[in-house]
């Protein structure tokens, strides 16, 4: 008789392994759909918009320089870098799509950066920037390397690129990885606008592979990993019990540290409260969602303790040298201060705003238990 | 059965949940239960054979045999995969190696005629009815709590959240529905064993079950546990029925049904074989009945320390949300530092490590080990944890004075958790 069970059950698996979930759209007082417009529309491609910019005029003052090495252009080019880089920790987070297949991020921003290894494809020639083993030398970090720390003074690291043996290839390194920023970024951007932005916006349902879960996700990774951890807590010594001054990111442009670090936690909190890129102007957000959903915890709007929070770490984060690399060997303490203040937040987001979205954080079935 | 295998293979599943991890979350007195790397695949086929073999009753004494080691093998794995309705097939497997399920319809019983029989003793079906009913009476039992009935915890964080189905998406930002939900849920499982059991009210109690399971599994990713339980249903109808679900069987593939209907009854060959079978089961079902109340011997909230929460049939009853930073210190020089626990875990396990204390002293004996053999002669590890359940804000977890190598499994929880600071009411 128990074969019965058998059998029935088959049918009933070869019926359910055929349905789809449902994903249908329909009327909701919160239209969680204007969140992910908002998203897509006033951040994620503005944003994206303005960095395809500054990749472009990285590009162009590689080339100038490559042309007339010398300290006009040099300055120019490192202008060029900053801005560009500047721009980068707002799009840095929106690792999805086709920026996903291409790993966007750890080609353009792995710190440290192997120094040996750039000087190596320097030498050595034939370096093909696209293999996965060669993402430690290149992007920001490697031109950072080599636009200041190949020497002391300028005047010294101008010969590399004029009177030394191999100026040649020197020059032609850093075309290089301007043109591959550049390139990879015209990439990212043609996906947004063209196809992948529909994509995103439409894909609405509930499962960890909707749009939402997946940005909710992969936004707070980026927070935890790349801000709290990448900036600030490595270069601490949080998770190796010793300072490591030189994993700070820009680290041999020395005074840059900082400004990147506070860049991409206005990143964060304005995309938590999604305001437009390059203006004051608000739309559907997270915060608003929370708010929404009347999330409270111990009194408190669960957004505005996100949010205090966030104002607390940039608060603490002043603080601090504008080269952090002198900031973990002279007061550490200060730099751990700040971390404590990214780490609440850590806290608020991921378990909090977690549990009140029920975001899902992967693709395996629970019962909550 | 067998889908749920292929199900788990095609999706990958058995590659990123037994393969890629480093580090697995074992159960007490099972540690020595591990994946075997390549070789784990092996298992997922030996088990998706003999689930071939029990269906189509072919050598059914030892495919049953097989199933259920091979199945609850993979399951003790890695307790991160925990699933009550995967406790469920492990332990109905169990209890039909000592069932005749071969002594009809099936390719035993049509090459060993002495085998045949049309009737098989009732208390073999009450067996498994049995313990259907206990599955369900005990979900119903443990969702008459506070959190439960009074704020519709937790599936007021869970409904709102299933916005885009069509029709229900509106009717679930209601908190009326909730409400109507969580007394309707707890009802239903209370109600369904004995409407199943009662002749008149089998018919009707069978359309709730097929509703019920259908929205469940539209709402939450809890795999083949609603088909496996509409199909266990089945169980509790006539012998008509099945004859003519069978007698279709038959004439899709040709099979000549007849020669089963024998109108003998089947007999255990030997009488031993039926006493250690009734004296097998007893012990089982005394156990299923005592184990879900074990609970009552740990002190402190049994949502907060899930310490007895297994095994209960507590089915979608919390909403747990953790976050858990593990510090090491080097007592000889003071040295100290955060664990990256992606560096160790997955995902899916880090989130499962959170919530669950046994898991997260598992998890910080583990790194005990990691670094002693990275030279720290004697580390101290202690975690600073937070975690919030059914709604309520998040609150500090483990006692972060504690140094966790200094704690193992065989210590109340309560001990080393920060107590919890609100207070459930219920079973």
């Amino acid at each position: 008789m128990k074969k019965l069970i058998y059998l029935s059950l088959s049918l009933f698996l070869l019926w359910s392994c055929t349905d789809s979930s449902t994903s249908g759209l329909n009327e909701d007082e919160f239209e969680r759909e204007a969140i992910l417009v908002n998203w897509a529309d006033n951040i994620i491609i503005p944003s994206l918009n303005n960095f395809e910019t500054t990749t472009g005029s990285l590009k162009a003052t590689s080339e100038a320089f490559a042309d007339a090495p010398n300290q006009q252009s040099l300055d120019n080019l490192r202008d060029a870098w900053l801005e560009s880089y500047k721009a980068w920790q707002h799009v840095s987070m929106f690792e999805m799509g086709v920026a996903m297949d291409l790993r966007y991020r750890d080609n353009m921003n792995i710190y440290p950066t192997d120094t040996e290894e750039i000087v190596e494809n320097i030498q050595g020639g034939g370096y093909n920037l696209e293999l996965p083993s060669l993402v430690n030398s290149q992007g920001f970090p490697a031109l950072d390397f080599l636009l200041f720390g190949l020497a002391e003074n300028d005047a010294v690291l101008l010969e590399y690129y004029t009177t030394n043996e191999n100026a040649e290839s020197y020059k032609q390194y850093v075309v290089d990885l301007a043109e591959r920023i550049d390139s990879l970024t015209n990439v990212v951007h043609t996906d947004w606008t063209s196809g992948y932005r529909d994509e995103f916006v439409s894909n609405l349902g509930n499962g960890a592979n909707s749009s939402l879960d997946m940005m909710v996700n992969d936004y707070i990774f980026y927070y935890e990993k790349n801000l709290r951890a990448g900036k600030i807590g490595i270069p601490a010594g949080v998770f190796s019990g010793s300072a490591l001054d030189s994993h700070v990111e820009g680290y041999y442009s020395d005074i840059y540290s900082k400004d990147l670090f506070l860049e991409s936690l206005d990143a964060v909190q304005n995309f938590f409260n999604g305001t437009h890129y390059g203006s004051e102007t608000t739309g559907e957000s997270l915060n608003s969602y929370l708010n929404y959903l009347d999330t409270t915890k111990d009194g408190t709007a669960l957004s505005d303790l996100i949010n205090g929070q966030f104002e607390e770490a940039r608060l603490r984060a002043e603080e601090l040298n504008n080269d952090l690399s002198t900031q973990v060997e002279t007061d550490n303490a200060k730099m751990l201060s700040a971390y404590d203040a990214l780490q609440l937040n850590v806290v608020y987001m991921k378990v909090d705003m977690l549990q009140a979205l029920n975001i899902n954080v992967d693709y395996v079935d629970a019962d909550g238990d | 059965m067998l889908i749920s295998i292929v199900r788990f293979a095609a999706y990958g599943w058995i590659h990123k949940l037994y393969i890629e991890p480093d580090f697995f979350f074992s159960y007490q007195w099972f540690e020595w239960v591990q994946p075997l790397g390549s070789w784990t695949y092996l298992i997922f086929i030996i088990c998706g054979l003999s689930a071939i073999f029990v269906s189509l009753g072919l050598k059914y004494r030892l495919a049953i045999i097989t199933f259920f080691l091979s199945f609850t093998y993979i399951e003790l794995m890695d307790k991160t995969t925990y699933l009550n309705h995967y406790y469920f097939i492990s332990i109905l497997s169990f209890l039909m190696i000592f069932l005749p399920a071969n002594a009809y319809f099936s390719m035993d019983a049509a090459n060993d005629s002495r085998l045949r029989a049309e009737r098989i003793p009732a208390w073999t079906l009450d067996a498994v009815k049995l313990l259907i009913c206990i599955v369900y009476f005990y979900a119903g039992l443990a969702k008459l709590n506070s959190d439960w009935l009074i704020q519709s915890m937790p599936l007021a964080i869970w409904l709102p959240s299933k916005y885009s189905l069509p029709i229900l998406g509106d009717l679930f930002q209601q908190s009326w529905t909730h409400v109507a939900f969580s007394w309707g849920g707890a009802i239903y499982d209370l109600m369904i064993p004995f409407l199943l059991l009662i002749r008149r009210t089998r018919i009707f109690a069978f359309v709730l079950v097929v509703i019920f399971h259908v929205l469940t599994r539209v709402l939450f990713p809890i795999g083949m546990f609603p088909y496996i339980m509409i199909a266990s249903a089945l169980i509790f109808f006539d012998a008509n029925i099945h004859n003519k679900i069978l007698a279709q069987l038959s004439r899709w593939f040709n099979i000549a049904k007849h020669r089963y209907d024998n109108g003998e009854v089947y007999s255990f060959p030997k009488k031993w074989l039926k006493q250690s079978a009734l004296t097998v089961l007893t012990i089982f079902f005394l156990l299923q009945v005592a184990l879900p109340f074990r609970y009552v011997l740990y002190p402190g909230e049994l949502f907060w320390t899930e310490e007895g929460y297994r095994f209960s049939w507590r089915v979608m009853l919390m909403e747990k949300t953790g976050y858990t930073n593990f510090k090491v210190v080097d007592s000889e020089t003071g040295r100290q530092f955060y664990v990256d626990n992606t560096e160790f875990l997955t995902r899916f396990q880090e989130k499962q490590m959170s919530t669950q204390p046994d898991f997260i002293i598992e998890y910080a004996h583990f790194l005990e080990n990691h670094y002693k053999q990275q030279g720290i002669k004697n580390p101290e590890i202690y975690v600073d944890s937070y975690v919030a359940l059914n709604g309520r804000g998040s609150q500090p977890f483990v006692n972060p004075d504690i140094d966790l190598t200094t704690i193992d499994q065989s210590q109340y929880r309560q001990t080393w958790l920060m107590p919890f600071n609100d207070e459930i009411k219920g079973l």
